[in-house]
């Protein structure tokens, strides 16, 4: 099987508002898959139906299929403990607890009770190293993640994620709060970790998506107008909305 | 030009306004520690701290502080023990657990508590806890320490569940959603996220619990017993530093030794209260920093 996340008419409501409309997409296993369009054309919504954290907002309803590695999650028997743990998700803004950089790798690991002791130790230092802070900071693991740049927390909260060793990484605009040398950084991340993980990216930038993601969505008002590769959605998009959103005419 | 001097008019008004509230604190004060120092000059000190017989009009009267210190501290000490496990979870519940509608009734509920008058609550106090206190234990008099402790906890709670209540929601979403989104669960959430990042503001709480409950007169003063000796136990009567203040004030010779030992425990008291607030300014500092 190809195919990470299978997505089969979903349909999104916010109490009567709809907010996704018949949305079919696959999405390929160690791709990174980017989802573009103007503000509130769904691409955060969907995002969120995939780890189901809509379930937090009051008076939603997700219809239709979502398949993650080949098990159906739209339903009301999904373990969202078990679902969470493999469909990690990186937000916005960065978002370390104010814990030191330890506690905040070791927190999955410990709310999953995967490890402790050295075990645990081994799980924060490749956590560590999979997102490049481990030689700036092995020796100062007991600093305040608050402390940390942006690009750093940010860092962090990936490492965060990839210690209770998910497959799926969602990433909700993650970059937005960055400068330009740290977005770059994080994308190079991201290509770095394409390898171990599938990776969906919403976000706000076409030029990002062009950098980075291997195929590209592109939503407008609820609905996936287009999803095809990248090269094909810049250089010769089959919609007339898609070309007139990455050539600028609105959004 | 009239407007101009509306407006000077206006700043100074507020400026004269704002100085006087200073200026009636600092009198205050100055009144207080004119008062007792004539005492503490004309006793000696370790005498007063440390001694242990509050005989203020036998001969030679004894102005032995301690057994009221104890007294307050003991009242206050079971106050705190009761009032922060039960507010701290009253306010987790209100924040976290309980739906909208049962939330609003909640906290109009805990307002209207810190509305009930002290000596309301005293009455009460008296007719029915200190009964159902006495009979429980098997005690002569249900009049104890403990009755203080479960009235004041009362008192202290809405300003220790509004404070935490206030403290939850000012930890930002952002560290719920990290938590939840790594599949930790709604009570993982609290206890590992929310419940640290708002440590600080639940300090200042149990501070501020603790600078409402030692300086609370009427209800203690109706339910402890006001026995002026050294507590050994909860279950005993005990005096604390308000309460004699309140029940010998009325009968003191005015200008005798007794009238300014009276200032003494206020002075004492009002350096604890002093400190405790400070305290508890200076956890709500640090989570703003």
């Amino acid at each position: 099987m190809k195919n990470a996340i299978e997505v089969k008419d979903l349909d999104f409501y916010y109490g009567k508002f709809k907010a996704l409309s018949k949305v079919n997409i696959d999405v390929r296993r160690n791709e990174i898959t980017a989802l573009i369009g103007p503000s509130g054309c769904g691409k955060s919504t969907f995002l969120r139906c995939l780890n189901r954290m809509n379930d937090l907002i009051p008076g939603i309803k997700a219809e239709g299929s979502i398949k993650v590695e080949g098990v159906e999650i739209n339903n009301g028997t999904t373990d969202l403990v078990d679902l969470r743990k493999k469909v990690g998700m990186v937000f916005q803004r960065p978002n370390p607890f104010p814990l030191s950089i330890f506690e905040n790798v070791a927190f999955g690991p410990k709310i999953h009770r995967m490890a402790k002791g050295d075990e645990l130790k081994d799980i924060v230092k490749s956590s560590l190293q999979k997102v490049l802070l481990w030689d700036e900071f092995k020796d100062k693991l007991n600093k305040n993640a608050l402390s940390l740049t942006l690009e750093q927390q940010q860092r962090l909260c990936i490492a965060r994620l990839v210690a209770v060793r998910p497959d799926i990484l969602l990433m909700d605009e993650p970059c937005s709060a960055l400068d330009p040398v740290a977005i770059q950084k994080i994308e190079d991340l991201m290509r770095f970790l394409k390898k171990d993980y599938t990776i969906i990216i919403v976000t706000h930038n076409m030029q990002q998506a062009a950098r980075v993601s291997d195929r590209t969505g592109f939503f407008l008002l609820g609905e996936l107008i287009e999803f095809s590769e990248t090269d094909k959605i810049f250089t010769a998009p089959s919609d007339k909305r898609t070309e007139e959103y990455i050539t600028g005419r609105y959004g | 030009m009239i407007k101009k001097f509306f407006e000077s008019l206006i700043e100074k008004a507020i400026f004269i306004s704002g100085i006087t509230a200073i200026a009636i604190v600092v009198l205050i004060f100055i009144f207080l520690l004119k008062e007792s120092v004539y005492f503490f000059l004309n006793n000696n000190l370790a005498e007063i701290l440390f001694g242990m017989d509050w005989y203020p009009i036998s001969e030679p009267p004894k102005f032995g502080f301690l057994p009221l210190i104890l007294g307050s501290v003991l009242v206050t000490v079971g106050a705190i023990v009761i009032a922060v496990p039960v507010g701290l979870a009253a306010a987790i519940y209100i924040s976290e657990v309980a739906p909208g509608w049962f939330k609003e009734i909640l906290k109009t509920g805990i307002e209207l508590l810190a509305a009930i008058p002290s000596i309301v609550l005293g009455f009460v106090g008296i007719v029915v806890l200190a009964p159902f206190i006495r009979n429980l234990f098997n005690l002569p008099s249900g009049l104890t320490a403990f009755a203080g402790s479960i009235m004041l906890a009362f008192m202290a709670m809405p300003t220790i569940v509004s404070i935490i209540e206030d403290a939850i929601n000012s930890v930002p979403k952002s560290y719920r959603e990290g938590s939840l989104a790594l599949g930790a669960t709604h009570l993982q959430t609290i206890r590992r996220v929310i419940l640290p990042a708002a440590s600080s503001g639940i300090m200042a709480a149990v501070m501020l619990g603790i600078g409402r409950v030692i300086g609370e007169t009427m209800a203690v003063l109706m339910v402890t017993g006001n026995a002026a000796i050294m507590p050994t136990s909860i279950l005993q009567p005990v005096r604390t530093l308000t309460a004699t203040i309140a029940a010998e004030m009325g009968e003191v010779i005015q200008g005798s030794m007794h009238y300014y030992a009276l200032f003494g425990i206020g002075f004492v008291l009002f350096v604890i209260t002093f400190f405790i607030n400070l305290a508890a300014d200076m956890f709500l500092h640090r989570k703003k920093s």
